[in-house]
């Protein structure tokens, strides 16, 4: 701090007249705070980002190792399951990573990002100075979860991309052979596989909210992430519980596979369409929880 | 209110807000869940069950007592109500139908069931459906009806009344009303037309049961099932030894195809005259969908109204949609019984659309057109290709092919999804025995619907049997049977060259774009009695494939709950109440005397959650040019009044303006205010220079205005400033929040201790900087709890304690002539205490 050239204040003229009507300062506009672009670099180069890209990344060729060192696997009872067919074609591999990447991997990456996202800035301390910058409160949510969904909808994305990469080069490109053994040619198949995804995105939106309303409920970042993957594991065991009949469809995670229907030789859209639903409820009352908490809350972190 | 109600109320006040709400939650679950008990339990109104014994004569000399043992179920409320006549299938009792009995009498019918003669407690035997005995008895059941209160009559002695039932209890039904036409509806399902054609089918054009081949395997359990124990069991003896010689020489002879016909419909044309609901299985080998379509042309012959529907299930197996078809029955009753609107004459066809994976069910869809257009409607021909084969019938016809058997219909189920692993493990057909023609891969998806007809030249034995199916076959050469059935038919004529044209079975199946068909024609199935004598045959096909379709079949859309699209909606309402009720709404409120004063606190107070009093009527001015010290123990409320400052914590009263303008969370003005307080906030892992350029660009404001060099000079951190934030000392991340507290040169610079962590000539340097910082007219203020820094860097000051302001003005006056700061403060605050 020593040879400050001091912001000489008195040849800076003082802009006395220049503040806008609502005392804002020059220059100053709600709507350009927190540009997106601003807060995608603010999070990329976290090192929470970089190892959950590497892991969807790396996770491919980890299961492309383990049936080149297990050998194709048997048909070991009656019913066809996606791991029977996953080494018949890249696209099947794919279906076969996403299948055992989604209930559980897949749900903590956009638990990460989004439980993260408000509650580590609280950690750092960082967000008391970007609500005075001010950013406006609801402003900051916005552009925050638009960010977070945004890399969530990466790492989802992610996955199935690398597999298809992963696969073509260790099982080859071709059609994908569906679970009743039928085959289905690759331009259709890829057309499914953009609606699996699709599907499994939507569906994770109710992860994505609750860790977002967590996120601007506690300071700690872990607690936000775990307390949405609970809520998915407690939903999951309650989902065991056969005796609760027809009350589980309304659990958040009992159409969590309805993609696979997207599999069947017509695709079956009800269970898609209550799963979708579902999601979009939930997480239409956990976001309105969570702008309504945050508008009005005291910033102690 | 009594003892235990207060005492509930006293313990509810004391529960804690979680255990309370929790409490509710339960409340409302076990409401909901008892509720749905009395739904169930209340619901469903009772249903009225006579039991009684009914004497009948009946014989060809009207001269034999048979006593049939019957349930009467009507509605519990009194009335007239049409009446139904429900049989049930071959080997049954009366019992089997008490469910659907008892479902018809709660929508209104007065329902009649009965043990068929020779069957549970009925007396007699079996005569198979005869109008000698069997449809006797049922027109003294409609005698009995007739008489009853309960049943509404069309005139004395003939009630308003239907027929339903399955298989030998839907035959019933048809040949009552061949000889009664007292019936004034029918709905008979997986029933035959023609039970000799039935037993002994021949597929080729011309062929008669009399050249039928013999279908053993379900014959056989059809006799058995009726005769119990015993060689004979309860049939008639004429008929018992009729189907022994059958079976035994698998021929029908003349007597046996006559015994047959007289319990056909078929025999009786012109004579079944009411409106028909045809209700046949897709997945029965036993009596399959060519069986309807002949009821249908016989009954719609008469112009009496025919509606005809297929479902997946049938005596094979496959799904039973009980629910669906027990409806679309009801339906039919409704509308020809009593007038109801629910039923519309045509065609429907369930199929199999896939399964839902949350409840691992098959999703049925019925696809349906106005007429019932027979099964050679709007016929599209396919070019087969295939060269002339040659197969061989084993000795002693064994290993045999195996197409539908009883209870294989499972299978038949999943293979209309499209050839499961399943199927493909269990043989279907034996090397050698098989002639295969294909059609060339389809170039758009055909749908099969009906009966598809390919002519054959065939040289071999004569009279030998043959039997002909449709497999699908994937653009992966995978082939599986379109259904599980086969057609059996004898090409008549010498033992040289002959022709002849095949009907393939009856059957609604899709067949993909790029998929081929393929006509297999097998020398042996297991269900059919073959020869046992080595044979060879050369097969080819001489015409294309005819294949019918029904365009006209329409399947709506599947349906979803309605929740699907109301929920979203309703969270969306909800979500808008969530928001709307939980706003604060404090319009912004500008006072342009305070226009020019950096900052003005009135009365402000802050409490927080535990009753802890930070803030207690704080009030104090700032003007331009002031370095404001605000001066206070740790615990005196500086920090809590800063974040109020900053819009981060909402005073419970009194108000702060900056410029004249109310600070509230996010108010523009604070875009005027650089902050310090209680610490520095940096993203970790990116770099110091970094974390200001994307903090200034986080304000939205132009680059152009942050004076970012100025701000890093600030700073000093030299080489460091690349270097990632966790990587710095306590000092650095001080001076560099410091800069970004600095950036865009704000007219109000608020600073919370800034010199800890500052060593002494960086702590000097930061006083001048204040100091030059104000003179240009800004305002700096500095909270601190060191009194020499306060007294060394700030005009002005203002000392909180526990709270409170105990004093301000300028430190000069403070410290008043010759006195430290230091005595000052604590003199100030001794005394406040």
């Amino acid at each position: 701090m020593t040879d400050v050239a001091v912001p000489n204040a008195a040849e800076d003229t003082p802009r006395p007249g220049s503040p806008g009507r609502d005392g804002s300062a020059p220059g100053y506009d709600p709507r350009r705070t927190l540009p997106l672009r601003v807060e995608a670099v603010r999070q990329f180069r976290r090192r929470r980002t970089l190892v959950t890209f590497g892991i969807l990344l790396v996770l491919p060729w980890i299961l492309v190792l383990a049936f080149k060192l297990g050998g194709d696997p048997g048909p070991d009872n009656n019913a066809p399951g996606l791991v029977d067919v996953a080494t018949t074609s890249a696209l099947n591999f794919a279906l076969f990573a996403l299948f055992v990447s989604s209930g559980f991997l897949l749900v903590v990456a956009v638990a990460l990002f989004c439980g993260d996202t408000v509650a580590s800035e609280a950690g750092w301390s960082s967000l008391r100075y970007l609500l005075a910058a001010p950013v406006p409160r609801v402003r900051l949510l916005r552009q925050k979860f638009a960010i977070a969904l945004s890399y969530a909808t990466a790492a989802v994305i992610t996955l199935p991309a690398m597999s298809l990469l992963a696969g073509t080069v260790a099982f080859g490109w071709g059609p994908v052979t569906l679970l009743t053994g039928r085959t289905l040619a690759t331009a259709p198949a890829l057309n499914r596989m953009a609606l699996i995804v699709a599907y499994a995105l939507i569906s994770q939106l109710v992860v994505a909210a609750l860790a977002f309303l967590l996120s601007v409920t506690t300071d700690s970042p872990l607690g936000a992430v775990g307390g949405a993957v609970g809520l998915v594991i407690v939903s999951n065991i309650l989902d065991a519980v056969t005796a609760l009949g027809s009350w589980r469809d309304f659990l958040p995670t009992h159409w969590m596979y309805a993609w696979m229907d997207v599999l069947q030789p017509d695709i079956v859209w009800t269970g898609m369409a209550k799963g979708a639903s579902l999601s979009l409820t939930y997480a239409l009352i956990f976001l309105a929880l969570a702008v309504r908490r945050f508008r009005t809350r005291d910033i102690t972190s | 209110m009594s003892f235990g109600a207060r005492v509930v109320r006293t313990r509810w006040r004391q529960a804690g807000r979680a255990t309370r709400w929790g409490a509710l939650a339960a409340v409302a679950v076990l409401l909901a869940a008892s509720g749905l008990a009395f739904g169930a339990a209340g619901g469903d109104p009772p249903v009225r069950r006579l039991a009684q014994r009914i004497a009948v004569v009946d014989g060809p000399r009207d001269d034999q007592r048979v006593t049939l043992d019957a349930t009467f179920y009507t509605p519990a409320r009194r009335g007239r109500f049409p009446a139904v006549l429900l049989g049930h299938g071959f080997g049954g009792t009366k019992d089997d139908v008490r469910g659907e009995a008892e479902r018809l009498a709660r929508a209104g019918y007065a329902v009649l069931t009965w043990s068929a003669r020779g069957f549970g407690a009925s007396t007699g035997e079996i005569a198979l459906n005869s109008p000698d005995y069997e449809v006797k008895d049922a027109r003294r059941l409609i005698d009995w009806l007739a008489a009853r209160p309960e049943v509404r009559l069309d005139r004395p002695g003939d009630p308003r009344v239907g027929m339903t039932g399955e298989s030998y209890g839907g035959a019933i039904a048809l040949l009552t009303a061949a000889f009664d036409p007292r019936v004034d509806a029918l709905a008979p399902r997986i029933t035959w037309n023609d039970l000799a054609g039935a037993l002994f089918p021949d597929f080729a054009a011309g062929g008669d049961a009399s050249a039928g081949v013999f279908k053993k395997m379900w014959a056989g359990l059809f006799f058995t099932s009726g005769a119990g124990g015993g060689a004979c069991g309860r049939f008639l003896p004429s008929l018992c030894a009729q189907y022994q010689k059958a079976a035994e020489s698998g021929r029908a002879d003349p007597e046996v195809v006559a015994t047959l016909r007289r319990s056909s419909p078929a025999a009786y044309p012109g004579r079944i005259r009411v409106p028909t609901l045809l209700v046949q299985g897709q997945t029965d080998s036993l009596f399959p969908l060519d069986q309807a379509d002949a009821n249908a042309r016989q009954i719609a012959a008469t112009g009496a109204p025919v509606s005809v529907l297929w479902y997946l299930g049938g005596h094979d197996g496959g799904d039973p949609e009980t629910s669906w078809v027990e409806g679309g029955v009801r339906d039919f009753f409704d509308h020809w019984l009593r007038g109801g609107s629910g039923h519309t004459d045509g065609f429907t066809v369930t199929r199999t659309g896939g399964i839902d994976s949350s409840t691992a069910r098959t999703v049925v869809e019925a696809a349906s057109a106005s007429r019932y257009p027979g099964l050679r409607a709007a016929p599209r021909t396919l070019p087969l290709a295939g060269r002339v084969q040659t197969i061989r019938n084993p000795a002693g016809g064994s290993p045999a092919s195996i197409s539908a058997l009883p209870g294989l219909g499972a299978l038949g189920a999943l293979d209309g999804l499209g050839g499961g692993a399943l199927s493909g493990r269990l043989p279907v057909d034996m090397p050698g025995q098989t002639a295969t023609f294909d059609t060339a891969p389809l170039p758009s998806p055909v749908r099969i619907t009906g009966s598809a007809t390919v002519r054959l030249r065939v040289t071999g034995p004569r009279d030998a049997p043959l039997f002909a199916k449709l497999y699908d076959v994937a653009p992966s050469g995978a082939a599986s049977p379109a259904w599980r059935i086969a057609a059996p038919f004898r090409v008549p004529g010498g033992d040289g060259a002959r022709e002849a044209t095949v009907t393939l079975p009856a059957m609604d199946h899709p067949f993909e774009r790029g998929h081929r068909l393929r006509v297999v024609i097998a020398t042996t199935d297991m269900g059919f009695a073959t020869p046992s004598a080595p044979a060879a045959y050369e097969v080819a096909a001489v015409s294309p494939l005819t294949v019918p379709t029904v365009p006209a079949l329409r399947a709506p859309a599947p349906g979803v709950p309605a929740w699907v699209w109301v929920l979203p909606g309703a969270a969306a309402v909800l979500a808008a109440g969530v928001l709307l009720t939980g706003r604060v709404r404090r319009r912004a409120s500008f006072d342009p005397a305070l226009a020019d004063v950096p900052l003005e606190i009135t009365g402000l107070t802050k409490a927080y959650k535990n009753g802890h009093l930070a803030v207690a009527d704080l009030s104090f001015r700032v003007e331009k040019g002031q370095v404001l010290g605000l001066l206070g123990p740790n615990g005196a409320g500086k920090t809590t009044s800063l974040r109020m400052l900053m819009g981060l914590i909402r005073p419970d009263a009194g108000e702060i303006r900056i410029f004249g303008h109310r600070v509230a969370p996010g108010a523009p003005v604070l875009s005027r205010l650089g902050s310090f307080v209680e610490g520095p906030g940096f993203l970790p892992h990116l770099t110091g220079r970094d974390n200001l350029d994307l903090y200034w660009r986080a304000t939205g404001r132009p680059a152009s205005d942050a004076h970012l060099d100025e701000a890093l000079e600030i700073a000093g951190l030299g080489p460091a400033l690349d270097r990632a934030v966790r990587t710095y000392s306590q000092g650095m991340r001080q001076r560099l929040a410091i800069a970004q507290a600095m950036l865009g040169l704000p007219d109000l610079l608020v600073l919370d201790e800034p010199t800890n962590g500052l060593d002494p000539p960086q702590i000097r340097e930061m006083r001048e900087v204040l100091q030059r910082y104000a003179a240009a007219g800004r305002t700096v203020i500095v909270s601190s709890h060191l009194l020499a820094e306060v007294e060394q860097t700030c005009t002005h000051a203002v000392v909180m304690t526990a709270g409170r302001r105990v004093a301000a003005g300028p430190v000069a006056e403070l410290t008043g002539t010759g006195r430290r700061l230091e005595d000052a403060f604590l003199e100030i605050i001794g005394e406040a205490r």
